[in-house]
């Protein structure tokens, strides 16, 4: 196919040739065509089917406005589904198809769905799938979910990068029409920093799109030549194929650029990147988009926006038609008429709605206070018919019911437009975003004089107010064309469908319909009929929606209100937003100092609370973790094992307050803790519930180290400052974070003394005596380096924590596992640590789940009542309290062959029907003890410190069991503590 | 959002955690008659204006600060950013 329709073509390099296709044959275009240009080029009127109804769709608009050209771009992974043809840019290579049908394009099969209209009208999924009921899942939910939608996703992940981008400046231009460029060209001239977006690849607004001149030269070239001088402004960032789609608090934009869309491959560069502006100012230039009118088939591919249909022409070289005619209710729809004829392009007729125009055009047929009731043409449009019953032949209908200046970003915040009689039309109203000032055809200035005036003028008072001197060079000189409109929505007379939001097929009888059913309100409206949804988010039908809602309720338009904008103004694609966060970078982790030495170890490692910790240790001949955990288990209390805890929290504690501060925020007295002991602690929140536990040790006078549980361990910091701060903002108390700064390690076993004597220096005693259980000292070890050490055990056993400055944590495993050879020392994770912390019945995440209080945890009898502490008063509510209330206990099987599952509930032996009333508490932490040899569990009962011995039943129907099980200590291993004292 | 630190000038609203109204500042005295009450009151009852609202907020990706910050609901106007501290010590709290 050539390009039958090509005439011209001022903005495009008619000097190469790109070659492209539409659902596979092969088609040419130009740099600088769009693929709707292109398409048009080559005769291709009908691009799609609609949503509906499957009606054959062409291209309505030339811009970011597009309710029907949606079309699938590339293929494979990069398959992007409803891109709007108008915008997509042209490349070598591009492959498009069609969208929304069965079949050819041509002769979809699903086009019989419009034989149904009269059945489908507005509102009719909620009358027609309410009965019979049972049909909802079985018939209907599935056939509506196959013939949902338009394009289809690739179902493969986005191969494309995406980038986040932040940028500062005093002054962000909204648009590069000629109310932009002289805006942008006011602030760099007066040395502000400036940011001039523009969505379209070439900056330039309608000035591309018209025939208008500006101090004498076509407004392209007035265009070209402001966009160099910005160009060469190291104070301004001009920024094309960008979006500005939303308006934030405090002058935050948010912006979408294109970077490769236009380009065969990303190669590498991210695709678009989404950009973060923070304006001291914005001037919204984002000109105003042309709305149709409403009557009998105004649908067919062809009929056009008369804008479009001139831009087209002048920018393009695009004839849409080769008989065109033109239907208009103002002034600017003449434009496309003389445009076109001045293009030679043949004129079938100008029909105006309005009975009181003068102007003509020679020898072209014009119809003055006439009326289009009806058009015809399978594929394409090839005839009007007009209301006075004559027909004209003609395959393009150009059509203009007015401009709507885009008021889209003044409502992103409190903005309400307001209706202006004398341009029909919504204009910025209401409550701006603070420093948003609007200038030309979006605030209602549809002249290009009045734009470049605006522009210039509103970026003036703007720079003024920031403290530019704003520039005197002369304003560019442009005439006011003509802009007079009388409206004129809907031809009554027309019987055929007459299409209002043509993206969501509804016509101006569903508009009716909605009102005569009750659904009067605006936004009413929108959800019954979805007019004005989904990507053009009703950019050509909204207003026509609704002065034809204000007609049949008898209100005028601003009584009817319209529908509040929320961003994006454009779609903005998910991956955008991902921008890296994804994947693996979703949520970013943290490696211990140890990390390198367990990957040679070959440790399976766990995401914790942001870090990967090594969950186990497997070695040759081990067939599954569990092997490789009773290992690690039996190794650690037969001799010794080493785990990293880097990861617990540490807060560093310092001040002649700091006791006094401690004893604030653990249930248990600190104040009499002596230097070189440590001391467990249980912190409650403010509501009495518990919320992390561990040890604090004081290495001096004023100076204690903290540990937290490592996930709570940013809340904690956060909570302690929140308490120094702003509970008691005068007691002498310092706090660092130094979770990061420290490599940790617990040795424990039997041997963990024996190992720790050939690392640390033998000026330290650290023998059972001089060293007991909870001492902690400042040592050194392998000849000097400076270390802390702990005596604490979370295993039960004999054991040690070894904390050295985190840059020595890689050879401080090496020389805890060298030194440790002689005993067989392993190295163990996190999952043999929690089957010694249950073993041990110590209180770990399961138990302290946000529900339980001190007491439940059997440390009610912990809280000092001689003093004030964090939760200490709601602690005593009755229900956290109660003597016969949830009790930590541990459980163990009847049957020592069965195995327990955490989240089972505890019911009585002789309850025959379990319920929330008969519930006696849960299973919160269950392991296999390799050193009992069967299964163990801890668990909330309720009285359960009073029925040691009891048996119960842990029943869990989710998994369909129910275990006998034993009420038990919690101590499963050495409940006197005499290893752990050796 | 824009948030002006006191010390550090205007910072992106990303870097702040948000704890929620002033009040949790007037912590009630543990020991007073009514104290259950008053702790009940504290912990559960926050008024919810349509208008100005005096706020925690957190400086946690910065300098730590706890910041109090007068923001209208409405507009997300900001007209006020205090050190938490020093409101604190205004609402009589010290040791």
């Amino acid at each position: 196919m050539t390009q039958t329709n090509r005439i011209g073509g001022r903005l495009i390099d008619r000097s190469r040739s790109l070659s492209f296709t539409f659902n596979g044959r092969a088609m040419q275009g130009h740099p600088g065509d769009t693929l709707a240009s292109a398409l048009l080029a080559n005769g291709q009127q009908l691009v799609g089917r609609s949503f509906k109804y499957h009606r054959p769709r062409g291209i309505f608009s030339a811009g970011s406005e597009e309710p029907n050209a949606l079309v699938q771009l590339r293929r494979g992974a990069a398959q992007e589904p409803n891109t709007r043809a108008t915008v997509a840019e042209l490349f070598d290579g591009l492959e498009a198809t069609s969208q929304n049908h069965r079949g050819p394009l041509e002769y979809d099969l699903l086009a019989a769905t419009d034989l149904l209209a009269p059945f489908l009208g507005a509102g009719f999924y909620y009358k027609t799938f309410m009965w019979p009921k049972s049909f909802w899942e079985k018939l209907y939910e599935p056939a509506i979910r196959s013939s949902a939608g338009l394009g289809r996703l690739s179902m493969e992940p986005d191969p494309d990068r995406y980038d986040h981008g932040y940028l500062h400046c005093d002054l962000l231009v909204i648009g590069a029409g000629p109310a932009g460029l002289s805006a942008a060209v006011a602030g760099g001239r007066a040395g502000a920093r400036v940011i001039l977006a523009d969505e379209d690849f070439r900056p330039g607004g309608r000035l591309n799109a018209e025939t208008l001149e500006i101090d004498g030269a076509p407004g392209h070239d007035w265009a070209r030549t402001a966009l160099a001088e910005l160009a060469a402004m190291d104070n301004v960032r001009v920024l094309s194929r960008t979006t500005v789609y939303g308006a934030y608090d405090h002058g935050i934009y948010g912006a979408l650029e294109r970077m490769t869309d236009h380009l065969p491959a990303s190669g590498g560069k991210p695709r678009q990147v989404l950009w973060r502006i923070y304006a001291h100012r914005a001037v919204l230039c984002a000109g105003a988009t042309e709305r149709g009118i409403a009557f009998g088939n105004n649908d067919r591919p062809g009929v056009m926006l008369a804008g479009a249909v001139r831009a087209y022409v002048n920018r393009w070289g695009v004839a849409p038609g080769k008989r065109v005619a033109v239907f208009t209710n103002n002034d600017d729809g003449w434009r496309t008429a003389t445009d076109l004829r001045a293009a030679g392009v043949d004129v079938a007729a100008v029909v105006d709605s309005r009975g009181d125009v003068t102007m003509s055009l020679d020898g072209a047929r014009v119809e003055t206070g006439g009326a289009i009731v009806d058009t015809a043409g399978r594929k394409g449009l090839n005839r009007i018919t007009l209301q006075n019953g004559d027909r004209i032949e003609a395959d393009c209908l150009a059509v203009s019911g007015g401009w709507n200046p885009n008021v889209h970003l003044t409502c992103h915040q409190r903005g309400r437009p307001t209706w202006r009689d004398d341009i029909a039309a919504f204009v910025p109203g209401g409550a701006l975003p603070p420093g948003m000032t609007v200038a030309g055809a979006a605030g209602g200035a549809l002249t290009l004089a009045a734009a470049l005036r605006e522009g210039r003028e509103t970026a003036n008072t703007a720079l003024e107010d920031l403290g530019f001197t704003a520039s005197r060079e002369p304003a560019p000189k442009a005439e006011d064309e003509a802009a007079g409109i009388t409206p004129f929505w809907h031809v009554a007379a027309s019987r055929k469908r007459a299409w209002v939001d043509l993206q969501n097929d509804v016509t101006a009888k569903d508009v009716k319909q909605s009102h005569a059913e009750g659904f009067r309100s605006v936004e009413h409206l929108k959800r019954y009929t979805t007019l004005g949804m989904a990507t053009d988010q009703g950019k050509t039908a909204n207003v026509l929606g609704l002065a034809i809602l204000a007609q049949a309720a008898g209100r005028s338009i601003p009584e009817t209100g319209t529908t509040i904008f929320r961003p994006p103004y454009t779609p903005v694609p998910i991956g955008a937003f991902a921008g890296r966060a994804r994947g693996r970078d979703f949520r970013p982790y943290r490696l211990t100092p140890s990390h390198k030495w367990a990957t040679e170890q070959g440790a399976t490692f766990v995401e914790v609370g942001m870090w990967l910790r090594a969950q186990w240790f497997a070695r040759p001949g081990e067939t599954g973790w569990r092997d490789s955990v009773d290992r690690e288990v039996e190794m650690t209390r037969n001799s010794v094992g080493i785990c990293d805890v880097t990861t617990l929290g540490k807060i560093d504690i310092k001040g002649r307050d700091a006791a006094e501060f401690l004893n604030r925020l653990y249930v248990n007295g600190f104040a009499k803790l002596s230097v070189g002991r440590v001391r467990y602690g249980l912190m409650l929140r403010e509501d009495g519930i518990a919320y992390d536990d561990g040890t604090t040790a004081r290495l001096g006078e004023n100076h204690y180290v903290m540990t937290t549980t490592t996930a709570n361990a940013v809340t904690v910091f956060r909570n302690m400052e929140f308490a120094r701060q702003c509970l008691w903002p005068d007691l002498d108390v310092h706090l660092i974070s130094t979770t990061d700064g420290w490599a940790q390690f617990a040795v424990a076993g039997p041997n963990s003394r024996n190992l720790l004597r050939k690392v640390v220096d033998a000026a330290h005693d650290i023998s059972k005596d001089a060293f007991p259980f909870m001492a902690c000292a400042e040592v050194t070890v392998c000849g000097g380096t400076p270390a802390r050490l702990f005596r604490i055990s979370f295993s039960g056993e004999l054991a040690y924590e070894i904390a050295v400055p985190a840059r020595y944590g890689d050879a401080m495993i090496r020389a805890l596992m060298a030194a440790g050879e002689e005993f067989g020392a392993i190295p163990y994770g996190t999952e043999a640590l929690g089957v010694m912390r249950i073993e041990k019945g110590h209180a770990a995440g399961n138990e302290l789940n946000g529900q339980t209080s001190a007491h439940h945890l059997g440390m009610g009898r912990m809280i000092s009542r001689k003093k004030d502490c964090i939760g200490n008063a709601a602690s005593e509510r009755a229900e956290l309290s109660r003597e016969d209330g949830l009790r930590l206990v541990g459980l163990r099987p009847v049957d020592h062959g069965a195995k327990l599952d955490a989240g089972a509930h505890f019911i009585e032996r002789g309850d025959a029907s379990p319920s929330m009333a008969s519930d006696l508490g849960w299973m919160s932490s269950v392991a296999y003890s390799p050193s009992l040899g069967h299964s163990i569990g801890l668990g909330f009962v309720r009285r359960g410190d009073a029925r040691m011995g009891d048996i119960i039943r842990a029943y869990d129907p989710v998994r369909g069991k129910d275990t006998e099980v034993e009420i038990v200590s919690a101590h499963f291993i050495d409940p006197e503590g005499e290893r752990l004292r050796a | 959002m824009i948030i002006h630190h006191p010390l550090l000038g205007p910072r992106d609203a990303a870097e702040f955690v948000y704890k929620g109204d002033v009040t949790l500042i007037d912590r009630p005295d543990w020991q007073a008659e009514d104290a259950a009450e008053a702790f009940h009151d504290y912990l559960y009852l926050r008024d919810n204006p349509a208008g100005e609202h005096r706020e925690l907020w957190f400086h946690e990706q910065g300098d730590r600060s706890w910041l109090v910050v007068t923001r209208n609901t409405l507009t997300h106007e900001i007209t006020k950013v205090e050190l938490a501290r020093d409101v604190a010590r205004e609402r009589g709290r010290s040791r």
